[in-house]
């Protein structure tokens, strides 16, 4: 039987690269939504008072915009098994900014029902997230 | 420091907790899913890190939130998290180890609806010297 829909992936198949974007606005809508307050994620003052250049987003939050991407690419967050990834290089968001978030991913893997995502996620050129791997039911 | 007879322990999570379909669409809404008839993948944490924030900075545990970075995550679902679930959330302290001056603690939550797992997360926590 041949599989046919949106979820079809085959090896070294290289998905659409898709970029969001970041501001202080979606900071704190995250914040909120997650129950993370930590000030580092909403207070540049306070940022720069524990060293750093400015306010930073949530880890988690790119990890939630890359989970976005991971679930459209399986075709719907139900078939997203497994997720996972490292937090190298924060996203920084100064006030009146949309920092991007650019997203893209290969397939590296196909087995049993089930296929790997290798993924990559930048933000102004430098990756944010190391070592991030999806695996997605097909 | 970490106490080191907590190193190995798991915390039950006694408190039941249900989830909302407001909650549910909050979170939705941040990432631009338009589909909230299931949890997104990573919602999970805003239970499983408020969870180890409680037993990490506990007397016994003993570490200071304040420093904490997040090193990196994962996930593993078995069954997608949804509105009306009364879920509960246990944690493992899986490992503790100093580089630098830093403690790098490994953290296992379990989050289940009865006897059902429904989602295993890691999570590894730097706190800055």
């Amino acid at each position: 039987m041949v599989n046919v829909g949106d979820s079809r992936m085959i090896k070294d198949q290289v998905l659409a690269e898709k970029v969001f974007y970041l501001n202080r606005a979606l900071l704190k809508q995250y914040a909120d939504a997650s129950g993370d307050q930590n000030p580092i994620h909403q207070d540049e003052a306070f940022a720069k008072s524990v060293g750093l250049p400015d306010v930073i987003a949530h880890g988690m939050l790119t990890m939630a915009l890359v989970g976005k991407y991971v679930s459209d690419a399986a075709g719907g967050s139900a078939k997203v098994l497994e997720f996972g990834g490292r937090f190298t290089k924060p996203v920084i968001v100064p006030a009146g900014h949309d920092v991007d978030l650019t997203v893209s991913a290969t397939v590296s893997d196909v087995a049993q029902g089930k296929a790997t995502l290798s993924i990559s996620a930048t933000s102004a050129g430098v990756k944010v997230l190391g070592m991030a791997k999806a695996v997605v039911a097909l | 420091m970490i106490s080191p007879d907590s190193i190995g322990r798991t915390f039950p999570g006694t408190e039941s907790i249900t989830i909302s379909q407001s909650e549910i669409d909050a979170f939705c809404a941040v990432i631009g899913e338009t589909d909230s008839s299931i949890a997104p993948p990573t919602f999970s944490i805003r239970i499983s890190l408020q969870q180890s924030e409680v037993i990490l900075t506990s007397p016994e545990v003993g570490i200071k939130w304040d420093r904490l970075v997040h090193g990196d995550q994962k996930f593993d679902i078995k069954r997608p998290i949804k509105a009306g679930d009364v879920v509960t959330c246990s944690s493992t302290i899986e490992s503790a180890r100093e580089v630098a001056g830093n403690e790098i603690i490994s953290v296992r939550s379990d989050i289940s609806s009865a006897e059902e797992l429904l989602v295993s997360s890691w999570s590894t926590l730097v706190i800055r010297a």
